[in-house]
């Protein structure tokens, strides 16, 4: 049985989809936001693999078919964007001002919890590209010297995170205006914060996406001026 | 053939975000790439958004699924990511929340502002 499945070229999809929509279910049945239906699939899926021996990149062989869509998604996050043209050129001021100030209190945070946490440079520059999107966040990383694959797990914490704090964010600070909670969604928790902005709805899913794209970039330009502080 | 074109479309952009991605020096996605080029696209009218619409909705609809394998793959680094756990999950959180926060009140302060200003 192992076996059958560990070279099944579908068990890996069928399995992130059902523990997808598990967690979908979860999420209806309790109402509850850490009840996030990204967090409960992983929840089940890495018991599933650790109890019947396959591998992640066994699991992976299967799941590959769900993780090559990401690439044409981004694309499409064009289409948003496109629709709320205009309202973004009338909001230009606020949306460039909002990422701007978003980068610099990433940058700034983790400088002071890293002196906090006394961790070390590697750790350092591991740690600040994780409010950006994984593509970026990893070439960032690994030019400053980083520990890629500690970077892409602190980019998947910050998106589910996000997802799971972001209503009750908004509620706490009184953020209103779809155009803000987009650009924070995007800029906090890139482009698992955009799936929920889109969710959220089209303003929201629009400014989030260009959120992460303008952040990713933004980051790129100061990441190797900040890297060296620590 | 409507769904097929639709794809073959957003699939061709992805293609395109890609060359891009290794022909140019920067560390940008094939993604976001294929976005912007998409974007160019739509607002020089070259593409037409029905020429895409149905498929872009469901690609998009379908996203967040498709975080699903990244996140199963902690489950490989966890070795390297034991020792270094709780300070990583604390920066993680707070500083996304830090970013969240100062991103939406900028945003929501100038927006009201000008808001203001006009009525």
């Amino acid at each position: 049985m192992r076996d059958a499945l560990a070279v099944s070229s579908y068990f890996g999809a069928v399995l992130s989809i059902g523990a997808y929509a598990a967690g979908m279910w979860l999420k209806k049945k309790t109402n509850l936001a850490v009840c996030n239906p990204l967090l409960i699939a992983a929840a089940i899926i890495v018991p599933v693999l650790l109890l019947t021996g396959i591998s992640y990149d066994e699991y992976m062989k299967g799941a590959q078919c769900i993780s090559y869509l990401l690439t044409p998604a981004t694309v499409c996050l064009a289409i948003p964007l496109y629709k709320q043209l205009a309202l973004l050129k009338r909001n230009k001021a606020a949306v460039f001002c909002g990422i701007a100030s978003g980068v610099a209190a990433n940058a700034l945070t983790i400088f002071v919890l890293c002196i906090l946490f006394r961790l070390e440079h590697v750790h350092y520059v591991t740690l600040l590209p994780k409010s950006i999107t994984t593509a970026i966040g990893m070439g960032v990383s690994e030019e400053a010297g980083g520990i890629v694959t500690l970077t892409v797990v602190s980019i998947i914490i910050t998106g589910v995170s996000g997802v799971i704090m972001c209503e009750k964010l908004f509620k706490l600070l009184r953020l209103e205006e779809p155009i803000a909670r987009g650009l924070a969604l995007g800029n906090g928790a890139h482009a698992i914060g955009t799936a929920k902005a889109l969710e959220l709805g089209e303003v929201e899913g629009a400014m989030s996406s260009l959120a992460i794209a303008v952040a990713g970039l933004m980051t790129v330009v100061v990441v190797p001026v900040i890297g060296n502080l620590i | 053939m409507k769904y097929v074109k639709e794809a073959g479309i957003i699939f061709g952009m992805s293609a395109a975000g890609e060359i891009l991605n290794q022909l140019l020096p920067f560390p940008v996605p094939a993604g976001v790439y294929g976005l912007f080029l998409l974007l160019i696209c739509l607002m020089t009218g070259l593409v037409k958004l029905e020429m895409l619409e149905t498929t872009g909705n469901w690609m998009l609809d379908a996203m967040p699924i498709m975080f699903v394998p990244a996140c199963v793959g902690i489950m490989d680094s966890f070795g390297e990511l034991k020792s270094v756990l709780v300070p990583f999950l604390v920066i993680a959180v707070v500083s996304m929340a830090m970013v969240m926060g100062v991103t939406g009140l900028v945003a929501q302060w100038i927006i009201r502002r000008n808001g203001g200003k006009r009525s």
